[in-house]
């Protein structure tokens, strides 16, 4: 058996090294974690990405901006409408164009509904990590009724492609006002179904409570943003402290934790869901008629200069930055994923814990290969 | 002993086998549709009518796949290691009864013998998690020889005050001596210690820390394929049917049925589909359970075992012993039993009396933050 | 307040390409107010404005002491490195960009930090003992561009495979010769 040994430096025990991934069923894709085990505690990790890295930044810049949207689209896989926001925001700021009233709100009312859709996955999947296997069922089952809405809206699942520069690409069905208040009125009861089966039971407190520590000022120190950040009880969305698209119109709350815990990061996810049904109910009360789309020209040349935009993803501060050269194409684009320096942070998180616990803090870190390793 | 003798036994325990095996294909079906009821899904209904005929494409598929090795794996221990799981498990049905004349050899030590073989497949576990040449299966099998060994102790410890309560270790005696009130109500207690033994033994969730397939990738089974993989899961099944149907005879009664009006043949196959409507009882509380809780840590699951476990078994033996010496009426065992049942949840849930289940998440408003922003960049 | 300086942007059509507005809400003139006084000190540095970011440009040797006095003084309080990028001008202009992408969640400001590097020996100082976050984006940077960063250990591959030679992430890559694994 080869088994690669490393002397601990706090005792004279030899530590087995495990690899963690790339291929684990709870490692959420193709991440690899290289654990240093003394029996089944964590003596030190070593995290190893880019099993994913397609250079999407590196394509970008061969590609016309009305392209590039499709390419957003494959970074954070699960929250899609949320990437592709991001980027037709960094254009739109840089040509200045003025996206219509309709187009902004049926822009916030899918956003909202995905970041819903995001955190149901998360749930399930948490669910999961912790070894329930209900959680899960429950979980897709309210992200299935989202994913409708948009299989309808938008005419796919999951890579949609709809956000466009200066709007979106199509309006919506004639029905969509009516399924958005059904399914609502679904997620509602939804949500707290899924707290219910899961939040308070004794086992899941047990596990998750107290795991996986991380405060305010060492979140903020590594760059954890979102869920993540907020569990440690730092106030701060993007969507409230430097809004973008119309979020400042809205009022709703921002769940914030306390004990920066995996319980914590959980719950803020799960209140979370909550809020954004707010937002929606209030944008879908007040979608104005009108124009889709702003005019704009087939082959976008957006003026010379530099723009940099952060918005809020599911998994945090989703930030575009986009150097244009005044050409069709653009000279640079940066993509600042959440989930990557999120990740950062697990070395951290993982201090003193047991193998267990390394499967629930990277749950709750809720990471999305897609966008880590562009 | 001579050759007809040896051929009928031969033959008697092929028969056992085939019952096993008959179980164990139900059992399967029966689990995944009743996790699909909790989880709001039909579950298999594609082979045959409602799917009843998905545990034989199940087995056809395992049966025919490829059994690997792996390269560097201890080729003797691997391909040993899951006989040595299931023949344990499959050697204690020599001596349960099924009905009170359905039993292959009705041993006098017969509770004794279930508890001295069944610690056996630890070793096969063990086997497993090392011979595979796989750091996962070797943590696994750990996992697999602390936590089977440490819930042993409750586990036999309950056996053991029932052994007191019936004075005998002959499972039918012990099912006799239930004819008026079945042991469940002296020993709810023991009941519960049993139970959650019984599932921490299977490694069925909350305690399949072993096997667990999010942290572990399956432990001691992560490189079996094929029909060696399948005996692993006859095992898990039978030894399931197994805690099942102790559970009915030690607590529940057995075949101890109010009084039905048959006698012969007819008698006996009554008394048997009562029995396993009992132990189908039983059967849905454990798939209920998996239903419904996340699994425990490893620290959590030991300190679990060995600081309310143990010692409320003690508590059970001592207050059972106690009542038969001084010959105190039946119903102070069950007063005090339900009384350490009532402490040991308090215990678990002292926690949260504490405020552990506290929800430290709180709402702020948007109205506050955006008040509060214009402060932030006041020079 | 200065334009940007059209010197920085290559342009491949000779036309005259139109430059971005700049357009600074209230907090972001707040900064640049007091950005101007602390910076006075520091030889080569500039503030310049893209659309609605404060921009400090600065000199390589410069930049971790800038960094700190940014975090630490209570008055910036940037306590959130947002993002590490590289530009790369290396075929007009012979320098990489690096920009350094900054969000003070405490005093609600953001800004940009603009570091030039010579093409032919892009070394700057890590950051990574201000922000820990700077971790994987000085790593990256080093993968994808060969920068190298003074004063800090580990730079292995992080999003590339240890064998790989070349930096992918410049201009100069020859992408189209690149053969399937």
């Amino acid at each position: 058996m080869q088994v690669h040994q490393q002397v601990s430096e706090h005792s004279d025990a030899i530590d087995l090294m495990v690899n963690m991934g790339p291929q684990h069923p709870s490692t959420h894709g193709v991440f690899r974690l290289v654990i240093w085990v003394d029996g089944e505690r964590i003596v030190k990790v070593e995290p190893h990405i880019g099993y994913l890295h397609r250079g999407s930044e590196k394509i970008c810049e061969s590609e016309q901006y009305n392209q590039i949207v499709t390419l957003f689209d494959r970074l954070d896989y699960v929250g899609n409408l949320n990437s592709e926001l991001a980027f037709c925001l960094a254009v739109e700021k840089l040509t200045e164009t003025a996206v219509p009233e309709r187009a902004e709100y049926i822009r916030v009312i899918l956003c909202e509904l995905n970041r819903i859709a995001s955190h149901m996955l998360f749930y399930g999947v948490y669910g999961l990590d912790a070894g329930a296997t209900t959680p899960m069922l429950y979980g897709f089952r309210e992200r299935e009724r989202v994913q409708e809405l948009f299989e309808s809206v938008t005419g796919a699942r999951m890579m949609h492609n709809y956000i466009r520069i200066g709007g979106v690409k199509e309006d919506v069905p004639d029905d969509f006002h009516k399924n958005v208040l059904a399914l609502l009125d679904h997620l509602k009861g939804g949500v707290d179904e899924c707290d219910s089966l899961l939040s308070q039971n004794e086992m899941f407190l047990a596990r998750t409570k107290g795991v996986g520590i991380i405060n305010g000022e060492d979140a903020l120190d590594y760059g954890v943003t979102g869920p993540a950040l907020r569990a440690s009880g730092v106030i701060e969305d993007v969507r409230v402290t430097d809004p973008y698209s119309i979020y400042d119109r809205f009022d709703f709350g921002i769940p914030v934790g306390s004990n920066g815990d995996c319980w914590d990061r959980y719950y803020v996810r799960v209140e979370e869901m909550r809020e954004s049904i707010k937002i929606v109910e209030q944008a879908i009360s007040n979608i104005p008629k009108g124009e889709i789309s702003a005019k704009v020209r087939r082959i976008i040349r957006p003026p010379a200069g530099e723009v940099f935009v952060r918005t809020e993803s599911p998994r945090g501060d989703l930030g575009v930055f986009l150097v244009s050269d005044g050409s069709d194409k653009p000279y640079r684009v940066k993509v600042r994923p959440p989930s990557f320096a999120n990740l950062q942070a697990l070395e951290h998180m993982l201090e003193d814990t047991y193998i267990a616990d390394a499967v629930l803090v990277l749950g709750s870190i809720d990471i999305i290969m897609g966008e880590v390793d562009r | 002993m001579n050759l007809p003798e040896i051929i009928g036994l031969f033959l008697k325990a092929s028969l056992l086998l085939v019952f096993i095996l008959i179980v164990v294909l139900i059992l399967t079906l029966a689990e995944r549709k009743a996790l699909a009821r909790i989880q709001q899904r039909k579950g298999p209904n594609r082979v045959g009518f409602k799917g009843i005929l998905q545990p034989f494409a199940d087995a056809l598929k395992l049966l025919t796949k490829e059994d690997i090795l792996p390269a560097s794996a201890n080729k003797r221990v691997f391909w040993v290691a899951p006989l040595a799981v299931f023949l344990p498990g499959f050697l204690i049905w020599v001596t349960i009864p099924l009905a009170k004349e359905v039993v292959l050899a009705n041993l006098d030590m017969g509770l004794f013998y279930i508890t001295a073989i069944s610690v056996l497949s630890v070793m096969g576990l063990l086997m497993a998690g090392w011979g595979s040449a796989n750091k996962w299966a070797m943590i696994g099998g750990l996992r697999a020889a602390g936590q089977l060994i440490s819930y042993e102790i409750p586990f036999i410890m309950a056996i053991l005050s029932i052994g007191i309560l019936a004075q005998s270790f002959n499972l039918k005696e012990i099912v006799d001596d239930q004819a008026r009130w079945p042991f469940a109500f002296k020993q709810p207690l023991g009941l519960f210690i049993f139970l959650t033994a019984g599932l921490a033994e299977l490694g069925r969730t909350p305690f399949d820390i072993h096997h667990a397939e999010s942290e572990v990738v399956g432990g001691p089974f992560v490189e079996y394929s094929g029909a060696h993989w399948s005996v692993f899961y006859l095992a898990e099944y039978m030894n399931t049917f197994t805690i099942a149907v102790l559970t009915a005879l030690l607590f529940l009664g057995g075949w101890q049925s109010p009084a039905l009006p048959f006698s012969g043949t007819i008698h006996t196959v009554a008394s048997l589909s009562w029995f396993l409507i009992k132990t189908v009882l039983v059967i849905w509380v454990i798939f209920w359970i998996r239903g419904t809780y996340p699994r425990l840590r490893i620290d959590q699951l030991m300190s679990f075992g060995w600081k309310i476990l143990v010692p409320a078994s003690f508590i059970n033996i001592f207050i059972t012993a106690s009542v038969l010496y001084y010959a105190l009426p039946d119903w102070v065992i069950t007063v005090v039993s339900l009384g350490v049942i009532g402490a040991i949840f308090y215990f678990i849930r002292r926690g949260s009396l504490s405020g552990h289940n506290q929800n430290t998440v709180k709402i702020i408003k948007t109205s506050d933050i955006r008040a509060q922003l214009s402060n932030r960049t006041e020079v | 307040m200065p334009m940007m300086e059209s010197s920085n942007i290559p342009s491949k059509r000779e036309i005259k390409v139109p430059m971005v507005r700049e357009c600074l809400d209230q907090r972001g003139e707040n900064l640049h107010k007091i950005l101007k006084e602390s910076i006075a000190g520091f030889s080569g540095a500039e503030i310049s404005v893209s659309i609605d970011m404060v921009t400090l440009r600065i000199d390589s040797v410069d930049l971790a002491e800038v960094c700190e006095l940014l975090k630490y003084t209570e008055k910036f309080g940037f306590d959130y490195l947002s993002c590490i990028t590289v530009v790369d001008y290396e075929e007009k202009q012979e320098i990489f960009e690096m920009v350094y992408h900054l969000v003070s969640i405490r005093r609600h400001h953001k800004m940009a930090i603009k570091v030039s590097l010579p093409s032919n020996d892009p070394t700057v100082p890590s950051v990574l003992s201000i922000w820990k976050s700077a971790d994987w984006f000085e790593r990256e940077a080093h993968d994808l561009f060969g920068i190298k960063f003074g004063g800090r250990e580990n730079l292995s591959p992080l999003l590339l495979f240890e064998e790989f030679e070349g930096y992918p992430g410049r201009k100069s890559y020859p992408f189209h010769d690149y053969g399937e694994w």
